[in-house]
């Protein structure tokens, strides 16, 4: 029997300190006090005070209450029988179902050797034009969805989830509103999806320190289920207010702020979640997509900023649409080349078309006379929007590819589409 | 391992506080023992008896009171044959050996040997019995590949030597004794083929450092014509987030034309260094004719690895830059991205609690990166051969913003700069070098004289635009116009490269030359054309037929006669030369 200490020392913010012998770092302990108990996670020692972060929050903890050291790290029930059911941030059932206890896996493991990663091949076919055509997503590959709050960003990861072709949905929600909880179980319901989808839920309402534990206790189980030969999709909503959690931790912990109170290690805070995208030689595959609001719509934020720099691009979801500025799928070279010779030039040509539509447009709202050029640019742009950004439409890649070459046909002449001459000759349209 | 004694008695993320009896050295290597594991880690402040380590693995686990053990050793890299080819961390841990041992995961505490103690290399004496000899002096040599490996007298061997023995010419391995030196004082010294080096202190074991003044050929036009790096310099690549500076990077060390290029892949993401190891065992350098793999050496931590192996991971990679530096080889070193390493030194600065400089970096911040980059520069050997390291690293500004602290404190040290530009990649033009804000020092292999022109017409190309954003194009007269257009122009066919287009994505400084010359005649020549919409339509063809002549392969068939339609297309509209340039073009072809 382990030994209980029943004098704690310090409460600041989430974190107590007791003074304990043969503690270990990164070690659970079980603290109860008489508003129930809670787990808690070793994340300082000196000397012998033990400095521990509470899961429920030290609200209601009286310096009497009772540690008890567990003896492990924060750990997670793996087997199958996780499929189908929702659980909260340190992995109790919320969905009323009997708490899961067999097979225990340890949560934060190391980092895959880079050795042993292969090149990602295989493209995750949405029907989305914006994300097929312009930006294939690959599996393995970590990608966050860059929007401003209010933005249906949710729908979007919940319609991907929907249609592309993996064996398991794994949700990881981290200050979630109840209502997008909801959502997403409702959707993923109907779809028929839920009985391969597994939810890790923090809501807005559920203590912090809760939500930290949600993208490690996702991403260990999406890890198991890869090396058994599963394609798992994991779902990060939304990663702001994960990091906004950690920079609350840090500041309780007295650390020297970096840059507008973030912690200095945020960068590698959020690597060590996102570099769980992997395709493992000879078993299955993790493939991340995260969703992060920008503060202020400011890209230059330090949250999507790191995140930029660690993900595999990133798209944008500005006024319900991806836009083409700035969304990026860096992994599209891998698999746009096997797809159709056309793919890769149509993608580079009418993207520049339509920044030179968006100059055109600009020139226009300052009353310039439109030139001939300027006018056709601005028909383009038009039918670009309609016929490619909306998120409504739904088509195969193919069928997106040779709308693009009707609407550069409907438009321009063949000079005009700075394409080169023997594409052009291939798939121009005959009238 | 030393004799002084250490047991915990603090944990901080990656932080250990450790009490010690005895000596303990600044920087030294020390193991903290977790049960069956002994976790590598390095000294990094001593205050009365009580020393700072940062661990190079993953805390979790550590126990007040675990044992520690002090090796008295400096971090050091393991340098010998057999480096070549390899794929290490940040601590010269060889990942793929790790890989066969470990599987899937990176097991903490498990160090292999960076060199293959088995295998045998064939070794050529240099020297015979009695010769003097001094450090970084050659006693053999073994072939690695293309190259002749340099076996030398290891760099900290300070004083001159007389060579007692000598093995014949066999096959040896590392580990084996190849010859025996007596220093001044009579002490027999036995030299195997490798030797440890501290990372952290320059290599210095040649005559004299020279300035860098030969060009290191990319086969990027925009770089090479424009804003060239030399031999043995130093360059710099800010760029915010999905503006290309990793597949710059990359594109470098596939083309450029160097010895042997080192990639230090730092705090980044593990895909890209994928994409190299996978890739450069298969592509075959048409230099040598030879796998890429073969000049290649990657050292790799990247961004979900432990943070304080990612500090010491340049250093490694500079120290074996260093190394091959000594034999008479060119290497170019790519670090991407020394913000992640200064990331590091600031996390690891945040738990030492010391005062933090700006934006929370360390105030040693900008003595630490000038003295990296110092340890690049080419440099005459003692036996009259030349070798270089040129140093290329990235850097990650936040937020794209070239204001912050790693851009400012780079650029300070660096010989050229080459900022990429979130417009320009949101524009899908790549490179997305900026033409106009970067700049360098050195020379490069168009002429000088040429290349100001067409940066000249860039300037002005600019200036119209900005322009006719606020007159509109009406308002802009049409020889302002078709100024604009050439910049344009300049920039589509010529400073935009595509790099996964077989021919365009290398470009040779021949086929750089010749093309220039030729986009040099558009540039300089005045045109009949009688109106805007003519002028759009007339760059519009010469924009088409350059673009199809970069996708012709170099002296061929195809390529003659698409360069004969441009001569033809041009010829139909000239009126005549730009007085400017015909000086310039009477200067260039006098000297």
């Amino acid at each position: 029997m382990r030994k209980v200490y029943s004098k704690i020392e310090s409460i600041a913010g989430n974190v107590i300190t007791v003074s304990a012998e043969g503690v270990r770092y990164g070690e659970l302990a079980e603290v109860s006090s008489r508003h129930g108990k809670s787990l808690a996670e070793v994340i300082r020692l000196k000397e012998d005070k033990v400095s521990l972060q509470v899961f429920a929050g030290s609200r209601g903890i009286s310096t009497g209450d009772e540690v008890r050291f567990l003896g492990h790290p924060m750990r997670v029930s793996f087997s199958d029988n996780l499929l189908g059911r929702i659980f909260d941030g340190s992995g109790r059932p919320r969905d009323g179902g009997t708490e899961l206890v067999e097979n225990l896996i340890e949560i934060g493991g190391p980092s895959v050797n880079p050795a042993k990663r292969i090149i990602p091949r295989k493209m995750v076919r949405t029907g989305i034009p914006m994300i097929d055509l312009f930006n294939s997503l690959v599996e393995s590959q970590k990608l966050p969805i860059f929007s401003v709050s209010g933005e249906p960003y949710n729908p979007l990861l919940a319609r991907i989830a929907m249609q592309a072709e993996v064996d398991i949905i794994i949700l990881g929600g981290m200050g979630l509103k109840y209502d997008d909880y909801l959502f997403f179980k409702d959707t993923l319901e109907q779809g028929g999806a839920l009985s391969r989808s597994i939810f890790f839920v923090h809501t807005a309402s559920d203590p912090i320190v809760e939500c930290l534990l949600v993208p490690d206790i996702s991403l260990a189980v999406a890890e198991r289920f890869a090396l058994k030969g599963k394609r798992v999709l994991v779902l990060l909503t939304d990663m702001t207010n994960f990091a906004d959690a950690l920079k609350e931790i840090a500041i309780t912990m007295e650390q020297v702020p970096s840059n507008r109170g973030y912690p200095g290690d945020l960068y590698s805070q959020l690597a060590a979640r996102y570099e769980k995208a992997v395709d493992f030689e000879g078993a299955g595959s993790i493939t991340i997509l995260g969703v992060t609001t920008m503060p202020g719509d400011d890209v230059t934020h330090p949250i999507p900023d790191n995140t930029g720099y660690i993900t595999e691009g990133q798209y944008y979801l500005r006024n319900g649409r991806i836009e083409p500025f700035g969304s990026l799928s860096r992994l599209k070279q891998m698999v746009n080349k096997d797809t159709r010779a056309d793919h890769r030039p149509l993608m580079d040509g009418m993207i520049k078309l339509y920044a030179a539509y968006k100059e055109s447009l600009e020139k226009k709202s300052m009353g310039f006379r439109m030139s001939e050029w300027d006018n056709k640019l601005l028909k383009y742009g038009a039918i670009f929007e309609r016929e490619m950004m909306d998120l409504s439409v739904n088509i195969p890649l193919e069928q997106a590819l040779d709308n693009g070459w009707r609407i550069l046909a409907e438009c321009f002449t063949k000079e005009e589409t700075g394409l080169r001459s023997d594409l052009i000759a291939k798939f121009w349209p005959v009238k | 391992m030393t004799e002084t004694k250490g047991r915990v008695v603090g944990v901080n993320g990656n932080m250990v506080t450790v009490t010690f009896d005895g000596l303990v050295t600044m920087n030294e290597v020390a193991y903290v023992v977790v049960g069956e594991k002994k976790l590598k880690s390095e000294v990094i402040r001593i205050r009365g008896n009580l020393a700072d380590l940062q661990v190079f693995e993953i805390t979790r686990g550590i126990g007040v009171n675990d044992p520690v053990l002090f090796t008295g050793e400096l971090l050091s890299v393991r340098l010998g044959p057999g480096l070549l080819q390899q794929i290490y961390d940040g601590l010269q841990n060889p990942l793929p050996e790790l890989a066969e041992k470990c599987g899937f995961f990176l097991e903490r505490g498990v160090y292999l040997s960076p060199l293959s103690e088995t295998k045998t290399w064939s070794f050529t004496p240099t020297v015979k019995v009695g010769d003097t000899v001094q450090r970084g002096d050659a006693v053999g040599t073994v072939p690695e590949g293309i190259f002749k490996h340099r076996i030398m007298v290891p760099f900290g061997f300070f004083d001159t030597y007389r060579v007692k023995s000598i093995v014949s010419p066999g096959d040896y391995r590392v580990t084996d004794t190849v010859a025996e030196l007596i220093d001044s004082r009579g002490n027999v010294h036995p030299l195997t083929m490798s030797f440890e080096w501290p990372v952290k202190r320059p290599i210095t074991a040649y005559s004299e450092r020279l300035r860098p003044d030969k060009p290191m050929v990319t086969k990027i036009r925009i770089i090479d014509t424009f804003i060239p790096v030399a031999l043995g310099g130093t360059y710099c690549i800010p760029g915010p987030f999905g503006a290309g500076k990793t597949v710059l990077q990359q594109v470098t060390s596939r083309n450029a034309e160097v010895d042997i290029v080192i990639i230090a892949a730092c705090g980044e993401r593990a895909g890209e260094v994928v994409d190299t190891l996978k890739e450069f065992p298969l592509l075959i350098d048409p230099r040598t004719g030879r796998t890429l793999m073969e000049r290649t050496v990657i050292i790799c931590n990247t961004s979900s690895m432990p943070v304080a192996a990612r500090e010491s991971s340049v250093y490694t990679a500079v120290t074996i830059a260093e190394y091959y530096r000594q034999m008479g080889l060119h290497v170019l070193l790519l670090a991407d991205s020394t913000s992640r390493w200064a990331q590091a030194m600031r996390e690891m600065s945040g738990r030492l609690e010391e005062i933090p400089g700006e934006e929370a970096f360390p105030a040693y911040l900008e003595s630490v990166i000038a003295s990296f980059y110092e340890r690049a520069g080419i440099v005459r050997l003692r036996d009259g051969s030349i070798g270089s390291v040129t140093i290329g690293g990235t850097v990650s500004p936040a937020g794209g913003n070239f204001e912050e602290p790693v851009t400012q404190a780079t650029l300070k040290v660096v010989g050229a700069f080459h900022g990429l530009s979130r417009e320009r990649s949101d524009a899908r033009k790549y490179p997305a070098i900026h033409p106009l804000e970067s700049w360098s020092k050195y020379n490069g292999s168009v002429n000088k004289e040429l290349t100001e022109y067409g940066r000249d017409i860039l300037f002005r190309g600019n200036d119209v635009a900005q322009m006719m954003k606020v007159v509109g194009e009406e308002g802009t007269s049409l020889e302002d116009y078709i100024v604009y257009l050439k910049s344009e122009f300049l920039d589509d066919v010529y400073l935009q490269q595509d790099s996964f287009d077989p021919v365009d994505a290398a470009v040779s400084t021949e086929r750089q030359r010749y093309v220039y010359n030729l986009i040099f005649e558009v540039l300089s020549s005045l045109f009949n054309l009688e109106s805007k919409e003519e002028a759009r339509k007339y760059f519009n063809q010469l924009r088409q037929k350059f673009r199809d002549l970069n996708g012709a392969e170099w002296e061929s068939e195809e390529f003659a006669g698409k360069e004969k339609d441009i001569r033809n297309l041009i010829a139909d509209k000239k009126k005549g030369t730009e007085e400017r340039a015909l000086e310039i073009l009477k200067k260039v072809s006098g000297s």
